[in-house]
């Protein structure tokens, strides 16, 4: 392979996982994760509680450590590097199940206060593109609000934005509409639908299937620690392979 | 078949009996007849009690005059808090000079004001004002020996304007150096959480008195010939030590109190661990620490007293010593009145701004 190919090759992997394991003192979590997400590719991981899709996606951006295998993000190796996992921080959003808006702050000083001090943007600016960002979760109104103020959908909207203010270049969800009452997923859904639309590297972990086969390019089922099948999402509804998947397919679409 | 409500119910005012005075009264004070009968019988105890002390510290008082002999009157003799009053409010620090006390209170004023309330906007320049400039100018204010000032030795501070001096330098200290131990106790690196850890629960395991004795009397013996401190440096740094170590676990109760997604979102947002700390995490942590780090502040404020054991001419000290001249005999009870109040004004001030602040950083819900 030539040179100028591979490089190629580096630019369009966004993440890349090679043979990553992770422990929780004696318990293996995560065991031998191989992942290669391009550039503008959505991916969804499902899979019942405590098989590790958090954690694999918390291992991205280094709020959980991993003990082998590497991690790449963005040409970037993780490693115990702490400018290296600022770096990566900084191009790496990220949505909470809780929001984790900081409740101290207005819904503009959330959005604000990532740019300005890391990216030392100038105060105005910073606020100019935080409402544009607000605009867009279409909740401008609320700038001016305290989190506490908010409904569930409406929080975890601005806790998009915030993560957007940061002009990142890949997006990690970790199931974002898991603690939202029921008419208020939609709306979260929405926008991050519109999100992938405009071609943002997204993994999100997920049981909203509606979503998965709108927007997934590819979809991950995990248990007990491994990935146990991928496949694009109209493959991985209609002609599921492993068995556990076709149990777990049954439950949740069952429900569903 | 379905039951379908087409027209909405109005808001209405809720009934007139609950609301209003009378409404108050009758719901929590004559709701039954033992409530009735209690009521009746807290406000005759309330009565007889404020009476007796009204009366003696009014109304059967004695305000003017200069010596023991104008006091006739039943009630207290504050002639005797008049006479010393000097004394009692700056000990022995010579009267020509007592100007430069009344400077220092009142840019200490300012300079609270400038911090604590909402009417000044530009808290940077206060801080720097009075955290980085006050403090040093108070140092050659008080004890001069330059700028043309004479210089006036610590042994010679007293009264009110000592115990002030104590309380406000080891607040101004025990927080942030109760924050950084508090820091260092839930630090991920075992040196400086075994550090921490060990001078907390040193400092915690012994009494006040202990650590003042031991500041008085014993660093000197340890001391090498010739090097020696100031006996009120020595029990300044004793109180600080002492008080952050309280500090210190009070902080902490508030950062355990905050969610771990706090510090997860903020380092996925790329903040380090001090901006994180700084901007999020301590923010939240010390705002619901307020009513125990006001806790501790009283506590500490009328822990000053203790310094009398080592000599050190406090208000109480000073009162105590008035009550002993052979030409005021028998006035120690409008000495200790008269002290208690004085407290009773400082930390009663600390609790109401407490509660106005807690207020006014209640984002929660109120809307």
């Amino acid at each position: 392979m030539s040179e100028a190919a591979n490089t190629q090759v580096v630019e369009d992997v966004a993440i890349q996982l090679i043979g990553m394991h992770k422990w929780y003192g004696e318990f293996h979590v995560l065991k031998d994760i191989n992942l290669s997400v391009e550039r503008g590719e959505k991916i969804v991981v499902c899979g019942p509680s405590g098989s590790g899709k958090s954690t694999m996606i918390r291992c991205i951006n280094r709020l959980e450590e991993h003990q082998q295998g590497q991690i790449i993000v963005d040409g970037i190796e993780l490693t115990n590097d702490v400018k290296k996992i600022d770096e990566i921080r900084r191009e790496v959003g990220m949505v909470f199940q809780h929001f984790n808006l900081f409740p101290h702050l207005t819904v503009l000083e959330n959005c604000t206060l990532a740019p300005i001090w890391v990216r030392k943007t100038p105060k105005e600016e910073a606020e100019e593109i935080a409402m544009k960002f607000l605009e867009r979760v279409k909740i401008p109104e609320q700038a001016l609000k305290y989190p506490g103020q908010l409904s569930g959908g409406q929080q975890q909207r601005v806790a998009i934005a915030r993560s957007l203010c940061m002009n990142p270049r890949i997006m990690l969800f970790d199931e974002p509409t898991s603690a939202l009452d029921p008419e208020m997923i939609s709306e979260v859904l929405d926008t991050m639908i519109s999100l992938a639309e405009e071609g943002m590297t997204m993994i999100c972990v997920t049981h909203e299937m509606g979503f998965a086969k709108t927007v997934a390019d590819r979809v991950l089922f995990m248990d007990a620690g491994e990935i146990i099948e991928q496949a694009p999402p109209q493959e991985f509804f209609d002609n599921p392979q492993s068995d556990r998947t076709k149990l777990f397919l049954s439950q949740i679409l069952h429900n569903g | 078949m379905a039951i379908v409500k087409t027209e909405r119910h109005p808001d209405m005012p809720p009934p007139v009996s609950q609301t209003g005075v009378i409404g108050w009264m009758r719901e929590n004070l004559f709701s039954t007849p033992l409530n009735i009968v209690l009521t009746v019988v807290s406000i005759y105890i309330a009565y007889s009690a404020l009476s007796g002390l009204i009366s003696y510290a009014f109304i059967n008082a004695n305000f003017a005059g200069e010596t023991r002999d104008d006091c006739t009157g039943t009630g207290a003799c504050w002639v005797f808090i008049k006479a010393r009053f000097g004394q009692n409010m700056y000990g022995f620090y010579p009267v020509e000079d007592r100007w430069r006390v009344d400077v220092g209170y009142i840019l200490g004023a300012i300079g609270l004001f400038m911090v604590l309330s909402d009417w000044f906007k530009n808290k940077k320049w206060a801080a720097i004002y009075m955290f980085a400039i006050y403090p040093i100018v108070c140092y050659f204010l008080f004890y001069g020996g330059t700028f043309g000032l004479t210089q006036v030795e610590t042994s010679e501070w007293g009264g009110l304007f000592l115990t002030l001096v104590l309380a406000s330098v080891s607040i101004f200290v025990a927080l942030p150096l109760g924050i950084v131990l508090a820091l260092g106790r839930r630090s991920e690196m075992p040196v400086v959480r075994l550090l921490c850890v060990g001078f907390i629960e040193l400092i915690r395991g012994v009494p006040l008195i202990t650590v003042l004795f031991m500041a008085s009397v014993m660093l000197p013996l340890f001391l090498p010939e010739g090097v020696n401190f100031d006996k009120l440096v020595r029990a300044l740094v004793g109180m600080s030590l002492f008080s952050a170590a309280y500090m210190a676990e009070v902080v902490r109760g508030g950062l355990q109190a905050i969610p771990k997604g706090q510090m997860e979102a903020a380092n996925s947002l790329g903040l380090g661990y001090w901006k994180a700390m700084g901007l999020i995490i301590l923010p939240q942590a010390l705002k619901i620490s307020i009513p125990s780090i006001v806790n501790t502040f009283i506590g500490l404020f009328k822990d000053t007293t203790l310094v009398l054991i080592i000599g050190l001419l406090d208000l109480l000290s000073v009162v105590k010593a008035g009550t002993t001249d052979k030409e005021w005999l028998g006035m120690a009870t409008e000495g200790y009145v008269f002290v208690a109040a004085v407290f009773w004004v400082f930390c009663f001030g600390m609790s109401r701004y407490s509660i106005w602040l807690e207020n006014k950083l209640h984002t929660g819900h109120k809307r």
